[in-house]
């Protein structure tokens, strides 16, 4: 815990605009608003396309931002990882109650961070990407071309084949592939070379959900990140990288609204 | 004190009235900024909170509606957002530099939803008595503000008393201010600049109040008159188009030590602000960070205008006139006073305190009863930066160390006997502040953490 924080005070993340995608129930049921916080590349609507909705129709106001230089957000190509989590944390707290926070991908490892800065009631890491060598390893041998102009600060290129299983029909895959963005290169660096995160404010339960058909995310990380919550990753065979948009999204979202509703939360 | 069984929910008697016993509640005194973070940082280390706030709502000082809001509708805040916001719930981005104080409000409002604070407040109670018990847990006495209903008194784990110290004007003792025939008035009860048009106006005080008011005056009066005790320093709000804190804090973090860090800033404040003697204005007879730190970027506008000057201290108030120390006398029609604030504590006796005659209670980082483990004064400090961030970790320490009182109550006592019974009172701030009232509770923010720093991480390591 870190009490002196001369970057949040002498440099503060300067503003931007945020875009927000929401689905909140037809009833107030009391249940905690959920924010979900997509990965590199991806923007808000990747959670619009099917998880907004469905977890607004469970009786959970559902909100996904897009951090800056993603989806609809204004542009940042020189954005940090600490802007990222900056506007995870804005998009918090500008919520009436005290927030899940859902990361997908590095929006895990986005979400990990936020945790240091905003007390949620609860996180999901969701497929995590936290980063370090062993990630990269994993990408540069199943995704060379796509992986290599990331070092030098190109784009970083995910694969059909990695984000999403057989039972998306070619044409969506490939509709999803064309709209992913690219997150700038210094956070593309900062996901392999950065510090761990600062403990978590007020010790939320933190769940971490995945696949063992990942092929971005290893079976293996996601049991190391589970294991630092003192858990074990809840697996979901069969499905890609893109739990959230994969043919089967419906059951990782049902698993993660139950994991809530039974006091996750 | 005795026990009854015979009661119905009261177990427990004190000076023959019934003792309710709130078990491991923690009791909060004030719904302010102090007291909101305490309940919420309280209720995430696990404690159940009893918060008591005299007013209907929550904000204290900060809600001008409060019958003791020491808020003028001009208020700004003086430090931006970053030193303004709690650390983990910051301020909206769409906002400016500087909130204005009806943000401030809403940002308090909105904490207190956002974490579902208000089911854990008393509204219209205020706290009449606080007095220790067995166990070292604490009788607190409550009655309703309006002052229908019996009192009523409950027993609690600990007490964080966050009341505030801005609300109880402190009004020095004028020679012949009883004689004197103008309006007279605290900056308590100066709320807008109407209240100034067309008049003459003297204005006491070289605080960040006191400026304020003043530069209204100069907008609004047909004189104004700005008497101070000495030459300050007077930081603009924007340094080199940045927030003049955020620029302060850059310095900071160099680690500078103090005199070369004085040095830089008096020569920046000159190289902007300039020679104040020149605007017929005193030169500052201490160095920078040795008075509280005054941001107004106005001030010396107005003056360079003419629309305030510059005067020494009060002499003595006459009839008609107020003479200063220079032997000049002025005719104002109405005085406003902003001469600060007093602490007050009645509801504690005063040793409880370990106050001084003057009722300057000594705590330990200005927040630990050195007698008693279980009561805490959140928010008793003036900052050269913002109260919140300050006060969110004064709460989380509060919170840690009752909570490790709990679970390991021997490692407590042995961490409490060498780190907070005998700490020596230290000044928490690098330079040499003035010994006056006003700097009794003065900190710097980096210093201040640092040593909550030191704290915080002391009862993890004590953690069983």
């Amino acid at each position: 815990m870190k009490l002196i924080r001369f970057d949040d005070w002498a440099k503060p993340v300067p503003p931007v605009r945020r875009e927000m995608r929401s689905a909140t129930p037809e009833l107030d049921e009391g249940k905690p608003p959920v924010l979900f916080v997509p990965g590199f590349g991806h923007g808000a609507w990747a959670f619009a396309e099917f998880w907004l909705e469905h977890a607004a129709g469970r009786g959970f106001p559902a909100h996904a931002v897009s951090p800056r230089g993603h989806g609809a957000s204004g542009a940042a190509p020189k954005a940090s990882l600490r802007a990222y989590v900056h506007d995870v944390v804005q998009a918090a707290a500008s919520l009436p109650r005290q927030a899940v926070l859902v990361g997908h991908g590095a929006g895990a490892l986005v979400v990990e961070r936020a945790l240091a800065r905003y007390p949620a009631r609860a996180a999901v890491l969701a497929a995590p990407v936290l980063g370090g060598w062993a990630t990269f390893g994993t990408a540069l041998r199943r995704n060379p071309a796509g992986t290599l102009p990331a070092i030098v600060g190109g784009r970083l290129r995910l694969s059909r084949r990695q984000l999403f299983s057989r039972a998306v029909p070619d044409a969506v895959a490939r509709g999803y592939v064309d709209r992913l963005g690219r997150a700038s290169a210094r956070a593309q660096w900062q996901l392999l070379l950065h510090r761990g995160p600062e403990p978590a404010v007020g010790d939320p339960p933190v769940l971490v959900v995945g696949s063992p058909d990942d092929r971005v995310v290893p079976a293996s990380a996601l049991t190391r990140a589970a294991r630092r919550y003192g858990g074990a990753p809840l697996m979901f065979p069969g499905m890609g990288h893109d739990l959230m948009l994969d043919a089967r999204w419906r059951e990782p979202i049902d698993a993660i609204l139950d994991w809530l509703e039974k006091g996750g939360s | 004190m005795t026990t009854s069984t015979d009661h119905d929910s009261a177990t427990l008697w004190r000076d023959g009235r019934p003792v309710y016993d709130r078990g491991d509640t923690v009791c909060v005194v004030g719904a302010g900024p102090s007291g909101l973070v305490a309940i919420k940082n309280l209720r995430e280390h696990g404690f159940g909170v009893d918060c008591y706030e005299r007013e209907t709502g929550v904000g204290g000082g900060w809600n001008w509606r409060h019958d003791r809001s020491p808020v003028y509708g001009s208020a700004h805040l003086i430090s931006s957002k970053p030193f303004t916001q709690y650390p983990d719930f910051p301020m909206p981005d769409d906002w400016p530099d500087y909130p204005h104080h009806s943000h401030v409000l809403s940002y308090l409002e909105r904490y207190a939803d956002h974490f579902d604070l208000r089911p854990h407040i008393w509204f219209g109670t205020e706290v009449v008595k606080v007095e220790p018990a067995d166990g070292m847990r604490w009788d607190v006495t409550t009655r309703s503000t309006g002052g229908y209903g019996a009192e009523r008194t409950h027993r609690y784990l600990g007490v964080v008393v966050a009341n505030g110290h801005n609300w109880s004007p402190n009004l020095p003792a004028y020679q012949g201010l009883d004689d004197f025939k103008g309006r007279v008035i605290h900056s308590s009860a100066y709320k807008d600049p109407a209240e100034l048009r067309g008049k003459r106006v003297l204005v006491i005080g070289g605080g960040n109040t006191g400026c304020d008011i003043a530069v209204e005056a100069a907008q609004q009066a047909s004189r104004c008159w700005h008497s101070t005790r000495r030459g300050y320093w007077y930081a603009p709000k924007y340094v080199l188009g940045r927030p003049a804190d955020q620029f302060h804090d850059a310095i900071l973090r160099l680690r500078l030590p103090l005199w070369l860090r004085q040095w830089l800033l008096q020569r920046t404040l000159r190289l902007t602000v300039g020679d104040l003697r020149r605007f017929g204005m005193r030169r500052p007879d201490h160095k920078v960070f040795e008075t509280h730190p005054i941001v107004n970027s106005q001030l010396i506008y107005h003056v360079g205008h003419g629309g305030i000057a510059p005067v020494p201290d009060i002499a003595r108030f006459r009839q008609y006139s107020v003479e200063l120390t220079d032997g000049t006398e002025v005719e104002p029609d109405i005085v406003v006073a902003a001469t600060g604030y007093r602490p007050r504590f009645e509801f504690l006796a005063p040793e409880t305190l370990a106050a001084t005659p003057e009722g300057r209670p000594r705590l330990h980082l200005h927040a630990f009863s050195r007698r008693h483990p279980t009561l805490a004064v959140a928010g008793l400090l003036e900052s050269d930066s913002g109260l919140l961030p300050l006060v969110h970790w004064q709460t989380v320490a509060i919170a840690r160390w009752l909570r490790l009182r709990e679970a390991a109550p021997q490692r407590a006592g042995e961490f409490w006997a060498s780190t907070v019974a005998k700490a020596p009172e230290r000044r928490l701030t690098g330079a040499k502040v003035q010994e006056t009232p006003r700097h009794w509770f003065e900190v710097g923010h980096v210093d201040y953490l640092r040593a909550l720093q030191k704290m915080i991480d002391g009862l993890a390591g004590a953690r069983a």
